[in-house]
Order: C-alpha cells, then structure tokens, then sequence
C-alpha cells in the first residue's frame, strides 16, 4: 500500500511538464468547505484548448502552481494550497466561454488584506497565454475571512444617524464644473446647492490640487460654505472632501486638515490602490469621519464582459476594505449599467446576507456577518423627472447625485437643488402612502410641481431626457422555474 | 331587472361573512340562540351598509355591544368572530381583538388611569376593545375609585372614534344589568345585545371530545361514563364555569394519568397506554365525594 | 425661515390624514412609533424630549394619532416629530422621521466663527431661540 502511493508521489513530481488539470487543480469530487474562498471565472481559451485543462491551469496560476512541476512542493502540505477547480459550465449561449467555480483554502491568505486576496486571485492569471480572456465574476469571501476585516467605518445606519436623515435617498451634487473653478467660485456652488435642499456636494475624482485651486483653499472655502447652509436650513449638511493625492503622507495631511475644519466626510479614488483604501479607512474609522469612494479607473476593467473584473466583486472587496460610499451605478444614467446587474451591486453593499440570485449575477451565497453596509451612490446623467423610477430601482439607502441637474437648472443651483428635493419628498411620500409610483411617477412630480416653481422648470428641461443605450455588461443566465 | 335594484345575496357573499360564521359553528358546540343572533347582527349590519349606500341614513349604526353569560359560555371566541365580520363588512380597518379587565384600565394612584386606559383604547384602534366582567369597573362603593375616570375616558374614545373601534362588554348578565343601570351613558350607546346560556351536559360532553381530539388522548368506556356523571355533579357545584370547567378537569385527568403511568413504571407500557385516560382517572376526582377540585374555587 | 430636518420638510405641512397615513406605512413594516418634541431644534440636538415611550403593539394609525393630537395640543409652538423605529437585525435604528408641528416663528440659527491659526475657522451653530429660557422660546 505505502509502496504504491510513494511510487505514484514520485511519478507526480518528476521533473517536467504536466496538465494543470493532472497536477490536481481539477477536482471534480471536490465539496467546498465552508471556510474557502470561492471564486467563478468567465473563461474563454485559446482555439483548441480544453476548457477543463484552461480552468484548471487558472486555479494553479491563482494558488501554487507554476509552469513546470517543482520538487520543493514535496516540503509542504501542498495538497491543501492548491486551488481547486471543481465545477465547468458552458456560458449559456456561448460557444466559446466557461464558467470555472474555484476554491481556495483559507490558509493562502493574510487576514484582512485585500491587496494579498488580490495578488493571489488576479495577481498573475489574467496575461496567461492558454486563455484569449478572463474575468472574475463573483466570489464568495468565507465568514471566517470577512471576520479579518474591519469593513465600513461608518455604515449606513450610523451615518443616517449622524445625518439625522430616514426614509430617503440623500441627494448630492458634484461641483462643475469640475476643473478650473477658483476655491472662492467653488464654495459658491457648494453653498448654493447645499442651501437649495441637497444634503452633500461632492469634489469630482479629478479634483485635487491644481493650479487653478490649491487643496487648503478649497477646504477652507468648501466648509464656510457648509457651515452657512448648516445654519441656514437647520440642517446637517456635508461635503465629500477629496484627499485623493500623492502620496499616503500628503492624504494624511489632506485628511486632519478636513477633520480640523469640522467636516463630517472624505472621499478618495479608487486609483488611490487597495492598501491606501484600507489606509484610509482605518483613518476615518479613527477621526469618526464618513468615507466616500468614488470609483475612478474602474471602467477600464469591468465593463467588457469577458476579460477583467466585474463590478459586484469589486463591490465586495471595498466592502471588506472599509468605505462608506461608493458609486454603483444609476440603471437610468448616462454610464454603464444593466439594471439587474446594478441591483446586484447594491445588495452585495446593502445586504446583511446575499442569496445566490442568478437573475443579478449573484453566483454565490454571502454571509457579511454582520458587517457594517455600505451606502452606493448613483451618479452620472439622473434628473429629477427619472425619480420614481429610480426609488423603485434603487430603494431609499443610496446617494442620488444630480450634479447637472442640479447646477444646470434654469432657475440657478438653488433652485435646481430645491426641485430634485421636492421630487424625492414627493415621491417617498407617494410611495409610503401605498401609490404605485412607477406608474404614476409623472403625474405624482406633476403634482408637486404645482407648489414648486423649480420642479416645474426641471421637467420641463429634462423631462423627456433617456440614456437608452444597450449595456455591455449584461448577465448570461438560464432562468428556472423556481417552485412556488 | 329594475337597474336600480340592489342585488342582497351577492354583496353578502363578497363580503365573504359566510365564512366567519361557518367557522362560528366550527369552533363552538352548541350555542344556536348565539349564533342566531350573530348573523341577525350581520345581516343588519349589511342592510346598514346598503341603506347607507343609497343615501337612506346619514347616521353610521352604533356598533357596541354587550355579551352576558356566565364564564366559559363562548364570549371571548365569539367576540374574535365578531371582529373578524366588522372587519369583513369594512365597519373596523384591522379586525383584531384587544381583551382585558379592570386592571389594564384602572389605576391604582392620582393619574396612572388616564395613561392606562388609553392605552388599552390606542391598542384597540381599528378592532375590537373587549372588557371582560366590565362591571367592576364600575364600585359605587368607593367614591375615589378610579374605575368612573376610566368609563368617562372610554366614553370620550367612543364618541371621538366612533369609527375607529368597537367596544364589547361582557360579563354575568345581572351585574351587567347593575352597570349599565348605573351608568346611563354607556347603555346608550351599546345597541347589540348577546345572551350566552349555559351548556347543557350533552353539549359539555361534545365539548370534552372535541378538546380530547386536539389534545390527543382517548377515554375508555368506563372513563365516558365517568365523565358525564362528572358533569352532571360539577354542574352544582360553586364556580361552575361551563367549557372552562371541561378544560380543567380533563387537565387534571392528564395529571393523573400520568401519575398513574409513572407510579407503574416497572411494567413496560405501550403507545396507547399514553394516549388512554381511564375511569380511575377520573373518579379520583373530588367532585365525586361532593367536593370541588384544588384551585377550581378561586377561578374566575 | 423654514428648518428642514425629518423626511418632508419640503412639501407643504402636512395634513393629519396625510401624518396617519405614513403612520400606517410604519405599523404596517411593525416599526415602533415614538414622538418627540423640543424647543431647541439645534441640527445636533440627538435628544428631543419623548412624549412618552415609542408605542408598541398598536394595529391601526389612529392609535398613534390620538397621541399625535395630544402632543400637538400640548406644545403648539414647538417642534413635533414622529420618528418609527425598526428592531429587525442589521438596522435596530430609526427608519422614518418627519416633523409633524412647528412654531409659528422659526428665527433659525445663527454661525459663529472662531478664527484660528491662519485662515482657519471654527463654526458654532446657534439657536436664536435657546437665548431664551427653555419653555419662554417660541
């Protein structure tokens, strides 16, 4: 018995070449344990390569393997490191992708480190030769894990109660334009917008410091104008001060400089990197300070549908990473988005636990523990006649950001911030009071408009005004007939 | 047909009170002069309804009520079927049945009425408030009781709210008489009027079957026996409370079943000796020697 | 001015049928209702005074409107809210809020800047009307 499993050892880890798939990264029998992370990649290899062969040398890739077969495994307990491909399904309708289902033991990570969760899963495997594409398309991060991570510093529940504002989206602004304003022009529009009934503005990804306005000039402009609409409204009003520079050092110092000045929020970019995101979060987790992501750069890799990353893992990694906000899309704006792919987002950030929910590319069950949610923001190309149908899409935990349409209102930022507000009471109104508001929506905005000239003004600006254009990232699922 | 005639039958079945009353008969033995009532009160109120359709009473009906009986005569379970038909003809939003007694109204100091009282009255919006043994609010013996405090109060509530919540008092009939006596105010305005006689055995005895079925046990012949002869006596004897007297003592039966069980246990027993109750079990009751139970006297 | 804290300060004040029916939306979701009232509407002000406990356990709107009108009778000039609390896991906080009465006068607020080193300052909110005693301000 000994005899023969040493001889099959040693036939294993005889110098060479061999099959990812013989090397045991396809284990077809294999039951995943609870503590393992779990990923689904969209795989489409090269012309003649099988996908059984490409899924496994996408598990070796992504653990232990390397591209010959290496002595030096026979020192560890090298069974347990290497990833396991257990499940190939055809991507329905397609003839050339695969989904691989992997799973990695708990042990190939550092506790609360995204950039080592990532070096490992995307680290190499992406340039792989053997594959024309690849795409990580969801993962399932095991409690054990999620319990590494410190999550959002804030949550959504304790920033309502910061805020003292329920039942409602919040409504934002991004200041615009977003370059070349002086910092003086700038708190103009903050206060304006802030005044007219919005709860936060926002500094644009790009803004940082620039010739036109240095960083401290527009801190200190922004919060005068905070502060008076504070005043003003009897309202908590706030800011989203980009600290986004450099260096960690010049983050820090942009950071203390928003606390000192009493600002209730931050935000970066997501460009900033991983480490820096988890920096910061730790930060304002300390400063008891609201962090907002703007997820600058991502298009580049979520938007193709069969190589890079989708955005509902993305969604999951700056949930464990620790932000409060971040932008997931608007179903109706003016960027990419399918609607049941962007309800997935939202409920992988919102969700105490994910279901597997296929219909918006949930592949996985997700248990957050009990981890604080994060609050997404819809942004980009969103009027204030699109609002029953973006409470009905998006819910009431989210950031609608109307930054055209708020300082591109006819009537001047004010005005444009009175209308999406007035809007929105109107249609959580309507919708508490049992209306079916998405089919009434316009007649329920019509309504209010009468009591509100700037309303009035908004619909008939915007009122007609669609993005209809067809996404790229859609979902590729075969609906079952669930009992009922 | 005439187009202005008014099609009775179909608005009594959409507003499905069939099915209240049938379940009515499914859950109470006995019962007829109650049961007639109540649908004679659901009919009325139906009519009321219609009448008030075609503009011929401005007046909503008056919807309080007073059920009288003695204890275990059905008054709770008609009471909840009752909500459930002013619930289906829209007189009450939700339905629902808020029971109490003197002690969730009253006080016992200086202000802790008012606060109590309304409490049970804001529970009750949009169903049924139903104040059991309601005369003891009422101790014209005591000048500074605070019960009066908590009568004005539900008077008050029902004049506010007259559609809002229903009232039903309940209670012995002759203190309930005493009460609204007493108390011209609140006789006004309670319209229906409910009797509960007492059970007769053979109605006790359906009775005792159906809450052995759903208790899962079974009498032996001897036991059967026993048990009528048992209900014949309890009957005459003092705090005589119709089903709730069944209930109790088929509980202490279990008791002695189970007694009789453990003291034996040296013989293996078997599925039905669990389920069996025998004459034993129930000879061994006071009530045979011309007694009362223990804690069958200080019950309600 | 006009303070906009609670979730519809931008419409019109609404009308008791329109309080009971975000009311019923509440009882509906098994939230808790709470009223709440003060006289120093400071946009930090975490702590209104409760006319009485968050009420549990009631079935219909007109439940807590009875309260609702009691409260507005007793402190007319004063600021009422009604606040529903969720104690489902995950949220246990308060999921609606909105103001139900105001004073007849709001003077609002004024900023107090304390400047320090450089251009740098320190904003204080001020209630107008907590110059004056609690229970003399509106």
């Amino acid at each position: 018995m000994n005899q023969a499993k040493d001889n099959k050892a040693a036939e294993r880890y005889r110098a060479g070449v061999m099959k990812y798939a013989d090397m045991g990264y396809w284990e077809p029998d294999y039951e995943p344990a609870d503590t393992d992370i779990l990923a689904l990649f969209r795989i489409t290899p090269q012309d003649g390569v099988d996908p059984i062969e490409a899924a496994a040398a996408v598990a070796g890739e992504s653990s232990t393997a390397t591209w010959t077969v290496v002595w030096t495994d026979r020192l560890t307990a090298c069974e347990r490191y290497r990833a396991k491909c257990y499940r190939v399904d055809p991507v329905p309708g397609s003839d050339s992708e695969h989904f691989a289902y992997i799973a990695y033991d708990l042990d190939l990570f550092e506790p609360g480190s995204i950039a080592n969760l990532t070096a490992s899963i995307i680290g190499n495997v992406f340039g792989f030769k053997p594959l024309k594409a690849l795409r990580l398309e969801d993962m399932r991060i095991p409690v054990g894990y999620v319990k590494t991570f410190e999550g959002p510093p804030t949550g959504i529940v304790v920033e309502r109660e910061r805020l003292d504002k329920f039942g409602r989206p919040l409504l934002g602004a991004t200041t615009k334009p977003k370059l070349g304003l002086s910092g003086k022009n700038y708190g103009r529009v903050v206060y304006e917008a802030l005044l007219g009934g919005l709860d936060f503005t926002k500094d644009d990804e790009n803004i940082n410091s620039q010739p036109f306005m240095h960083w401290r000039d527009r801190f200190l402009c922004v919060m005068e104008a905070v502060n008076r609409a504070q005043a003003a409204t009897g309202e908590v009003k706030g800011h989203y001060l980009n600290v986004t520079a450099a260096t960690m050092e010049d983050m820090y110092e942009r950071a203390e400089f928003a606390k000192e000045l009493g600002s209730n929020i931050i935000m970066i970019d997501l460009v900033i990197g991983y480490t820096a995101i988890q920096s910061m979060a730790s930060w304002s987790r300390k400063n008891d300070m609201i962090l907002h992501l703007h997820r600058a750069g991502h298009g580049t890799y979520t938007r193709q549908k069969t190589h890079g990353i989708s955005f509902r893992v993305i969604s999951k990694w700056m949930r464990l990473a620790g932000v409060d906000h971040i932008h997931a899309g608007t179903v109706v704006g003016k960027l990419e988005g399918d609607p049941a792919s962007v309800q997935g987002f939202y409920n992988v950030l919102r969700e105490t636990k994910n279901e597997v929910d296929l219909s918006r590319g949930i592949f996985f069950e997700q248990d957050w523990a009990s981890m604080n949610a994060v609050m997404p923001v819809a942004s980009g190309g969103i009027h204030a006649g699109q609002m029953h149908q973006l409470l009905h899409y998006l819910g009431e935990d989210v950031v609608l950001q109307f930054g055209g349409g708020t300082i591109g209102h006819p009537m001047g930022i004010a005005a444009g911030a009175t209308a999406n507000r007035v809007a929105l009471e109107a249609m959580v109104l309507a919708r508490n009071e049992g209306k079916d508001i998405w089919n009434e929506g316009p007649d329920i905005l019509k309504n209010a408009a009468k009591h509100c000239k700037p309303l009035e003004a908004a619909l008939d600006t915007w009122g007609e005004i669609t993005f209809d254009y067809t996404s790229t990232d859609t979902l590729d699922f075969v609906p079952t007939a669930t009992p009922s | 047909m005439d187009a202005d005639a008014i099609d009775l039958n179909s608005i009594y079945q959409d507003s499905d009170i069939e099915s209240a009353i049938a379940l009515l008969d499914e859950e109470l033995v006995g019962l007829a002069p109650v049961k007639s009532r109540v649908s004679e009160i659901a009919s009325l109120l139906v009519v009321e309804k219609l009448r008030n359709q075609v503009g011929l009473q401005a007046q909503p009906p008056s919807l309080h009520m007073s059920f009288t009986g003695n204890p275990g005569t059905g008054k709770t379970t008609v009471a909840l079927r009752m909500a459930d038909i002013l619930k289906k003809l829209d007189y009450v939003r939700k339905g629902h049945l808020v029971a109490c007694t003197r002690d969730d109204l009253v006080g016992e100091f200086i202000g802790h009425t008012a606060p109590k009282t309304r409490e049970m009255i804001k529970k009750a919006m949009g169903g049924v408030l139903f104040i059991d043994e309601a005369y003891f609010l009422y101790r014209p013996e005591n000048e500074r009781d605070y019960g009066k405090e908590a009568i004005e109060i539900l008077l008050q509530a029902m004049e506010d709210h007259r559609d809002d919540f229903v009232v039903i008092l309940a209670g012995y009939e002759k203190e309930m008489d005493k009460f609204f006596g007493a108390n011209p105010g609140m006789a006004s305005r309670v319209a229906h009027h409910i009797d509960f006689p007492d059970y007769d055995d053979k109605e006790l005895v359906q009775i005792a079957d159906r809450m052995l079925v759903t208790m899962q046990y079974q009498l032996t012949d001897g036991a059967k026996e026993a048990l009528s002869e048992y209900i014949s006596l309890r009957r005459q004897r003092p705090n005589f409370s119709n089903a709730r007297s069944i209930r109790n003592a088929l509980d202490r039966c279990r008791l002695r079943q189970a007694k009789r069980l453990f003291d034996g246990r040296k013989e293996s027993i078997t599925r039905d000796d669990l389920a069996m109750i025998k004459e034993e079990d129930l000879r061994a009751s006071r009530v045979f020697s011309g007694g009362v139970d223990q804690n069958e006297g200080n019950q309600k | 001015m006009r303070i906009t804290q609670g979730t519809f300060s931008f419409l019109p004040d609404l009308t008791r049928e329109q309080i009971a029916a975000q009311v019923s939306y509440c009882l509906d979701k098994d939230w808790a209702v709470g009223i709440e009232y003060t006289d120093d509407p400071h946009p930090r002000n975490l702590y209104w005074e409760m006319y009485g406990n968050p009420m549990f356990d009631i079935k219909d709107a007109e439940g807590v409107m009875i309260e609702v009108d009691r409260a507005i009778a007793e402190h007319p000039n004063e600021y009422i809210k009604i606040n529903a609390f969720d104690a489902s896991h995950g949220w246990e906080s308060i999921r609606l809020s909105f103001i139900v009465n105001r004073p007849k006068e709001e003077p609002g607020f004024r900023l107090q800047r304390t400047e320090f080193e450089g251009r740098k300052i320190r904003y204080t909110t001020h209630s107008y009307a907590t110059d004056a005693p609690s229970g003399n301000r509106y």
